[in-house]
């Protein structure tokens, strides 16, 4: 089962340039596990002890995965995972 | 199911952000904080600058915009009608670049104001004074809240008010997903939050990409008669989202959203001409929200 990741600029010197990519795993957390076993450094970056990175936002099918379980937020190959910087808007 | 459309674009220079240009003037000045005469600076993309000229040229204020050099046409002139002066940031990093040229302008000229809209309380007030019990009067079987999350001035004041007196109401935020240029970043500790942002007032939060926006944009206008900016579609595109969900779900719901502001500003981009596809492309690298 693999679901699509897309990767944001500034996180694709870790997958080759690719601009998505696959990973594995029933949740947000094993998702992101799994890509670090595949792009190593790549999780370092989207997580710290606390859990998501404060400037990092994901979301499953553009719903942003906060306001779901977190890393804990369930995951299928039917669903998209897009990560994203957080920038200013207005 | 039923969807109502808080036509935010009727106000005096045609957007959302004339209710917290005036309340952040208001304030400065009750405060003290600013007299006719100064200067006032801003980061802005466009809207917020717009109202915020309107105001300071009637209470006497000269105002400096920053803004990304990625904006509409339409924008730069309105700025320079209402008598603004214009400093542009680049185009890649979006608003975060106009945020870090201001902080740098606002350093460098102590006599100079800075408003600040992202995390000025007044922002966030003017919603919860007007905007929330506007919405409450008029449509007391309100069940979710749908705007975007620019500054989150919007979202946090009617959200707050909501949390008071219908805590209920499902509050959703609709954020814009631009082209890649915009999250040109060196690194991710260059990434912001606005200082207003509180998680805790949203019910849930989406990220709605260009090609969505579009199409929600035009819907709007061939089905409603409603000629909205782009970053309208994006909100209704959340609403009818949300609005899917609860149908599914059997039950009924008033969903309102907001209107943030009309499509003239956005003309010159493209994005009402040709295909969905010549519109996406059109509007690539700028900042349409």
């Amino acid at each position: 089962m693999a679901t699509e990741v897309r990767v944001p600029t500034i996180l694709r010197e870790f997958t080759g340039g690719e601009k998505a990519v696959t990973a594995e795993g029933p949740t947000l957390q094993a998702i992101i596990a799994n890509l670090d076993a595949n792009y190593p450094g790549i999780g370092g970056r989207l997580l710290d002890s606390s859990g998501l990175r404060r400037f990092v936002n994901v979301y499953l099918n553009d719903e942003d995965v906060r306001f779901l379980d977190g890393l804990d937020t369930a995951v299928t190959e039917r669903d998209a995972i897009t990560i994203l910087p957080a920038v200013a808007g207005g | 199911m039923r969807l109502w459309a808080k036509l935010e674009d009727r106000n005096p220079t045609g957007s959302v952000k004339d209710r917290a240009a005036l309340a952040m003037i208001r304030q400065a000045e009750a405060e003290g904080r600013i007299k006719p005469g100064m200067t006032l600076l801003e980061p802005t993309s466009g809207n917020t600058g717009i109202s915020l000229a309107m105001v300071a040229k009637q209470h006497g204020y000269k105002l400096i915009c920053v803004m990304p050099e990625n904006t509409s046409i339409e924008r730069t002139q309105l700025l320079t009608m209402w008598g603004a002066e214009i400093i542009t940031s680049p185009a890649a990093g979006g608003s975060n670049e106009a945020v870090r040229v201001a902080k740098g302008l606002a350093a460098q000229n102590p006599d100079w104001v800075m408003l600040y809209q992202y995390g000025n309380e007044a922002n966030a007030q003017a919603h919860f004074d007007t905007t929330g019990p506007e919405l409450l009067d008029d449509l007391p079987t309100i069940t979710h809240f749908v705007a975007g999350l620019g500054t989150t001035g919007t979202l946090m004041g009617v959200g707050r008010f909501f949390r008071e007196k219908k805590p209920d109401v499902q509050i959703i935020a609709a954020e814009p997903r631009y082209g890649e240029l915009v999250y040109g970043l060196r690194n991710l500790e260059e990434g912001f939050i606005p200082e207003l942002y509180d998680a805790s007032v949203l019910t849930s939060r989406f990220s709605v990409g260009p090609m969505d926006a579009l199409r929600r944009t035009r819907e709007l206008l061939e089905v409603e008669g409603i000629f909205a900016g782009i970053s309208t579609g994006a909100i209704l595109h959340a609403a009818l989202g949300v609005a899917a969900k609860v149908e599914q779900a059997g039950q009924v719901a008033d969903i309102a959203f907001i209107v943030c502001d009309g499509g003239w500003k956005y003309l010159s981009t493209g994005a009402y001409e040709g295909t969905l596809d010549e519109a996406e492309a059109a509007i690539e690298g700028q900042l349409w929200a």
